[in-house]
């Protein structure tokens, strides 16, 4: 297995590329949202997407995605098609749920991506379960599970943690830690702040990482990934970052400082990768114009279809309640 | 070979033996089929429903898991989506709460909102119900609370041949299926129909035919309805007794078919009457047959606290013979 990261120009290309098209993305989510294209809650994912594209990048195409209901940039970084989120978000049953989901539940069964789970901590034992499927399948996949730093608060991490390890199941374990679960901060939700010192309570191995800088992210992923492929043993993979916007479209963000956000900001890992590839040499400016031009223009198209996309009949509401069938 | 020389005899055995010869036939019909839950291998299972399969079938069919309802219900989630046909086991209802999450908000919602892209085929078994002096965390009847969820299937196998039977088509089937076992069937012994090779989970049965009045119940207040039945037979009162089998989705054609014959209805439920199941069964026969009713609606539920512990109180406190006779005599005969 490959766990070394090459920064040749076409994966720096790439790494930047897929985080560009997160931001820009929900750059125009929020737009739309402010002009009720879309409703209902949504999260953006502005300052984390590192995390996301990171460790996505050290997936395989067997492997399975359990997320949470800030997933727009797992999503993306997956592989889901802009335009099939985009429908979704916008509730038309083009999108990749019919418009069932919304913002909160992609679901995806080509990439194997399991939600969009709006539960925090409830996609946890899920994932447990379906490593547990592919180990007794013989699939040799690994599930990623991606929740956030309130998850470990909840009775599901610890019991999902336990279960993996002693099942020994390939499971990765990705704390994005921004530090706020919504507005409860780590430090006054945690006796124990340093969250990826709590696997060792479950013989799971466990690595720290800065969040907000991608190869960091993608080097320590293929890491976990190899060690998990290598034992068949979970791992938990804390990744250190920050959400620059409010949690939810409805958060007058009382429990922060400006100050703080403005600090984090400097650490933006789109800017930080940016500036060390201008000053490499390794992308040139003109590039990353067109790059954004690409992605304005996909952006452009994904609204176009959203708007294009027509309503589920209300005669199918009741559908798929029972399933007459195991799609396969 | 005459054809009594090649009728197997009937099978004498126990409610518990029954479960425990259909979780051993689908695991050996079917590689993707395992069971999981508390103390089901080494111990045997809390109500021995799985004594020596472990053994048997290896402990990786028979997994024992930690203490971790929602842990591990999840995971049969997960296992059910990734391709297995997980049998998951908690010892009783009241424990299923520190599952609830993971049943209805995961179970029952990821085949709706993911517009159909997965289903859940999942098999999750609990003990219910009372009359084991067990108190006020281990007996109550919460069947009812999950018939309420929109994409759960809700099973309360009766009978030997439910028991033995039931299972097989709710691991056929796409959907997250619950299956209640009342506590006090486990050590009921009947005889099995060496002919029956299944049973479907659509519809309810009637038990008994009656003209008189219909008698709706299911799971561990079944044969006390059918004792009740017998005494108002000996009173000259004939009770058609339906044995609903399935609490969700309602089979109602057979309830509603029965009431239309005999134009009265007592439901029997170990459930509480407030907002429960029985509740349920009288609006919908309200409902749709209100001018088939002579009488009104009645209903022998559990009295409505927990459940306590002391013999003559539990028993006080579950709906039983004598009160069901009563509220079927009482619309027969008046007053």
């Amino acid at each position: 297995m490959n766990d070394k990261v090459h920064l040749d120009h076409a994966h720096v290309r790439h790494l930047l590329t897929a985080m560009l098209r997160i931001r820009r993305f929900e750059e125009k989510c929020f737009e739309l949202y402010q002009s009720e294209k879309i409703r209902g809650f949504m999260h953006l994912y502005d300052g984390e997407e590192a995390v996301s594209v990171g460790v996505i990048e050290a997936l395989q195409s067997q492997d399975a995605i359990v997320a949470t209901y800030r997933e727009h940039g797992q999503a993306l970084a997956r592989g889901i098609g802009m335009n099939v989120l985009m429908a979704e978000l916008y509730g038309k049953q083009e999108g990749c749920c019919r418009g069932r989901g919304g913002s909160m539940h992609v679901f995806d069964r080509a990439t194997r991506f399991y939600g969009g789970n709006a539960i925090v901590g409830g996609g946890l034992p899920l994932a447990v379960g379906t490593a547990l499927g592919d180990k007794m399948l013989g699939r040799g996949a690994v599930t990623a599970c991606f929740f956030g730093d309130g998850a470990v608060d909840e009775g599901s991490f610890h019991e999902s943690m336990n279960l993996a390890s002693l099942w020994q199941l390939p499971v990765l374990f990705v704390c994005e830690n921004n530090l706020y679960a919504m507005g409860m901060a780590l430090a006054r939700a945690e006796a124990e702040t340093d969250i990826a010192r709590k696997a060792a309570g479950y013989r799971v191995a466990s690595e720290a990482v800065d969040g907000m800088d991608v190869v960091a992210v993608e080097v320590a992923a293929r890491r976990a990934i190899a060690e998990i492929r290598r034992t068949n043993a979970p791992y938990l993979l804390e990744c250190r970052t920050y959400r620059f916007r409010a949690h939810s479209m409805f958060d007058a963000q009382l429990y922060r400082t400006k100050q703080e956000i403005e600090t984090w900001r400097k650490k933006d890992p789109i800017r930080q990768l940016q500036s060390w590839l201008e000053q490499t040499g390794l992308l040139h400016a003109d590039e990353i114009t067109r790059i954004e031009a690409d992605i304005a223009t996909e952006i452009d198209a994904a609204v176009a279809f959203a708007e294009a996309g027509t309503w589920e009949p209300v005669e199918e509401l009741e559908h798929f309640v029972i399933m007459d069938r195991v799609p396969q | 070979m005459s054809a009594a020389a090649s009728m197997p005899a009937p099978q004498r055995m126990t409610y518990r033996e029954a479960c425990k010869q259909a979780i051993r036939a689908a695991i050996l019909a079917d590689p993707r089929v395992f069971l999981m839950g508390e103390d089901v291998a080494r111990y045997g299972g809390c109500y021995a429903v799985t004594k020596g399969l472990a053994d048997e079938l290896g402990e990786e069919k028979i997994r024992d898991t930690p203490l971790s309802e929602g842990g591990y219900v999840g995971a049969g989630i997960g296992a059910a989506i990734a391709g297995m046909r997980p049998i998951v086991e908690i010892m009783t209802v009241n424990f299923s709460l520190l599952a609830l999450d993971q049943i209805v908000n995961s179970a029952a919602t990821i085949p709706h909102m993911s517009g159909g892209q997965f289903a859940v085929p999942l098999v999750i078994r609990m003990a219910t119900g009372a009359g084991r002096q067990l108190a006020a965390q281990h007996s109550h009847s919460l069947e009812g609370w999950y018939a309420h969820i929109p994409g759960l299937k809700v099973l309360a196998p009766a009978t030997i041949e439910d028991a033995r039977y039931m299972l097989q088509p709710a691991l056929d089937d796409p959907n997250p299926v619950l299956i209640f076992e009342h506590v006090m069937l486990y050590n009921r012994e009947d005889e099995l129909d060496p002919n029956l090779t299944g049973v479907d989970i659509v519809s309810a049965k009637i038990r008994r035919p009656g003209r008189d009045v219909t008698l709706v119940t299911y799971g561990g207040t079944l044969f006390k309805t059918l004792d009740a039945a017998e005494t108002l037979h000996q009173e000259g009162i004939e009770a058609e007794v339906i044995d609903l089998r399935v609490l969700r989705p309602l089979d109602m054609t057979t309830v509603l078919g029965s009431v239309a014959r005999t134009r009265r209805v007592v439901i029997v439920d170990e459930g509480w009457k407030s907002g429960s199941l029985s509740a349920e069964i009288a609006a919908r026969i309200a409902e749709q047959a209100f001018f088939e009713l002579d009488a009104p609606i009645r209903r022998v539920c559990s009295r409505e606290v927990p459940i306590p512990y002391a013999a003559h109180l539990e028993q006080a406190a579950l709906p039983q013979a004598p009160a069901i006779v009563a509220a079927a005599r009482g619309l027969v005969k008046g007053g």
